[in-house]
C-alpha cells in the first residue's frame, strides 16, 4: 500500500517539540512541558505552533461568517443551530428587515438557511448571529452539505483558489460558512458534481498538493465526457 | 462445570491455550458512525462493543456546568449479548459500570474547554464475553479522540486476575466465573495515573503488585493498536 505525503500527525498526550516558538491552539502545558490535546497534524508558523485537529466541534469565534438553520422561534429571537455543540440566537434586530414581535415566522421559518455573522461570542460559548451585514441573507433554493469543521480552511484554499477552482468548474454558486456548513446552487448535475469535489477536499484535507491534483480530477471528468 | 473446573492445564497454559501474560487479540475500527461525532468499534477477544459520541448543550439547562463539560456515559448491554438473555434497559451492574467509566474518562478529557456542554459516549454491547468495561473504555477514549474533544491523554485499560491461583492477564469468560480474583484497571499511559481500579476477589499485595505490572506491561501493545486504529481512519491510499 502506497500512501500519500502527510504532515507530522500527533496524538492527544503526545509531546510537543515546541523550541523558540510560541504554543498556540490545540497545547496544554504540564510540568514545562507541551503536549497535545488532539489526534491531529503540527503546523508551525513564523511564531506559532498550532495542533490542528482532523476533526472537532465548531465553536464560535466573533465575526466568523456561518451557515445556520433555523432550529426554535421565540417572540423575539430565532435559535439557530450553528453546526455546534452550542446554539446561537438570532435577534429581530439583527436581521435587514423590519420584523414585529412576535410575527418572526414570516420572514424565517423553522428549517431555513441563513448566511450570518457571528457577532458576540463570550467565554461560556453563549453567541449570537447578525445578517446586518454585505452578503448576509435568507439561504433560498440551492443544497447545503456539511464537512467537519477543521476541513473548512481547506475547502476554502489559499486565498480561495480551491472553492473557486470547484466553483468555475462546476459552474455552481457556493457560500462556504466557516462552521461546516456549505451551500451550494447551481443545475443538479453540477451540484452533484461539486459536492463529490468537497467531499474529496475533506477526506484528503491533510495531504500534501491538493489543488494540483483537483486540477486534475476535474480535467480527468471532463475528459470522460 | 462448577466446583473442580481446572483453569490452568498441566503444561501451564490457560484453557484457550494463551500463557498467563499474553491478551486475548483485539480489533478497533474509527469512524463507523456516520452521524455521530466521533464513533468506534472494538472486538476484543470475543467482546463486541460499538461506542458513538456526541457533544451538545448539556439539557437541562440547569444542569450545565458554567465552567466545564460534563460527561455522560451510558454502557448498556443488549439482549441478546449473553447466554441467557439480559433484560433490556439499566440494572446495577450497567450503571455502576456508566458511572466508572464517565470518570476515568472525565479525567482525560479537558473539560474547561467545553463550558456548558455534555460529551455523550454511548456504549452499547452487542457480544459479552468478560473484561467489557475495559473494552467499552478503551474504545470510548478512541472515539472521543475521533470526535476531536480535547484530551490530556487517550485511556488505556486492561484486567488481570487470579485463576486456578495464578495470576494472568485478561481473563476470559471462564476465568472470571470460576477464578479467584478479577482486576480492571486503566491508566492515563503519559503519567501514569490510575482513572479506573476495581477488584472482585481476594488477592494478596504481592498478587495484586504482580497484576497490577502485568496490565501496566500489557498497556503499551493495547495504546499502539488505539493509535493505529485512529491513524486508519486518515491513511489514504495513493492513487495510480
Amino acid at each position: 500500500m502506497k500512501y500519500l505525503e502527510t504532515k507530522e500527525i500527533v496524538y492527544p498526550g503526545d509531546r510537543i517539540e515546541i523550541n523558540d516558538l510560541r504554543p498556540r491552539n490545540g497545547i496544554y502545558e504540564d510540568d514545562s512541558q507541551y503536549f497535545s490535546e488532539y489526534f491531529g497534524v503540527i503546523q508551525k508558523s513564523e511564531k506559532f505552533i498550532d495542533i490542528a485537529p482532523f476533526n472537532s466541534p465548531y465553536l464560535p469565534r466573533v465575526n466568523d461568517k456561518v451557515i445556520g438553520k433555523i432550529m426554535d422561534i421565540g417572540p423575539t429571537m430565532w435559535t439557530v443551530d450553528i453546526n455546534s455543540p452550542y446554539y446561537s440566537l438570532l435577534h429581530i434586530n439583527d436581521t435587514p428587515w423590519h420584523v414585529n414581535a412576535g410575527d418572526l415566522t414570516r420572514y424565517l421559518a423553522a428549517g431555513d438557511f441563513i448566511y450570518a455573522r457571528i457577532s458576540v461570542s463570550n467565554e461560556i460559548k453563549e453567541s449570537w448571529v447578525s445578517m446586518r451585514d454585505t452578503g448576509m441573507r435568507k439561504l433560498e433554493k440551492g443544497q447545503v452539505i456539511l464537512v467537519k469543521p477543521p476541513k473548512v480552511p481547506r475547502v476554502i484554499g489559499k486565498g480561495g483558489n480551491m472553492i473557486n477552482l470547484i466553483k468555475s468548474e462546476t459552474d455552481t454558486k457556493i457560500i462556504v460558512g466557516q462552521n461546516g456548513f456549505i451551500w451550494i446552487d447551481g443545475e443538479p448535475d453540477n451540484v452533484n458534481i461539486a459536492i463529490n469535489a468537497i467531499k474529496m477536499v475533506e477526506r484528503e484535507a491533510h495531504t500534501v498538493g491538493l489543488t494540483d491534483r483537483m486540477g486534475e480530477y476535474f480535467k480527468k471528468l471532463k475528459g470522460g465526457n | 462445570m462448577e466446583g473442580n473446573v481446572k483453569l490452568i492445564t498441566d503444561d501451564g497454559l490457560r484453557l484457550d491455550g494463551r500463557s498467563s501474560n499474553e491478551m486475548r487479540p483485539i480489533k478497533l475500527q474509527t469512524g463507523v458512525i456516520e452521524k455521530a461525532d466521533g464513533s468506534a468499534y472494538i472486538e476484543w477477544g470475543a467482546n463486541k462493543v460499538v461506542v458513538a459520541v456526541y457533544v451538545r448543550e448539556a439539557y437541562p439547562k440547569h444542569a450545565q456546568n458554567m465552567d466545564r463539560a460534563i460527561v455522560k456515559a451510558r454502557y448498556s448491554m443488549a439482549g441478546f449479548s449473553v447466554e441467557e438473555r439480559k433484560r433490556p434497559g439499566p440494572d446495577r451492574r450497567t450503571m455502576e459500570i456508566s458511572k466508572v467509566i464517565s470518570e476515568a474518562l472525565s479525567s482525560a478529557i479537558i473539560l474547561e474547554k467545553l463550558p456548558r456542554a455534555e460529551v455523550d459516549v454511548f456504549i452499547e454491547v452487542l457480544q459479552a464475553d468478560a473484561g467489557t468495561r475495559i473494552a467499552s473504555l478503551t474504545a470510548s477514549s478512541v472515539a472521543i479522540a475521533d470526535a476531536g474533544v480535547p484530551m490530556r491523554d487517550l485511556v488505556v485499560g486492561c484486567t488481570a486476575g487470579k485463576a486456578g491461583g495464578k495470576i494472568v492477564l485478561d481473563l476470559s469468560k471462564d476465568e472470571d466465573n470460576y477464578g479467584e480474583a478479577d482486576i480492571p484497571m486503566a491508566i492515563l499511559p503519559r503519567t501514569g495515573k490510575v482513572v479506573l481500579l476495581q477488584i472482585d476477589g481476594d488477592v494478596s499485595p504481592e498478587e495484586f503488585d504482580e497484576a497490577t505490572s502485568m496490565i501496566v506491561n500489557a498497556m503499551k501493545d493495547i495504546s499502539k493498536i488505539q493509535r493505529d486504529a485512529l491513524m486508519k481512519t486518515y491513511s489514504i491510499e495513493g492513487g495510480e
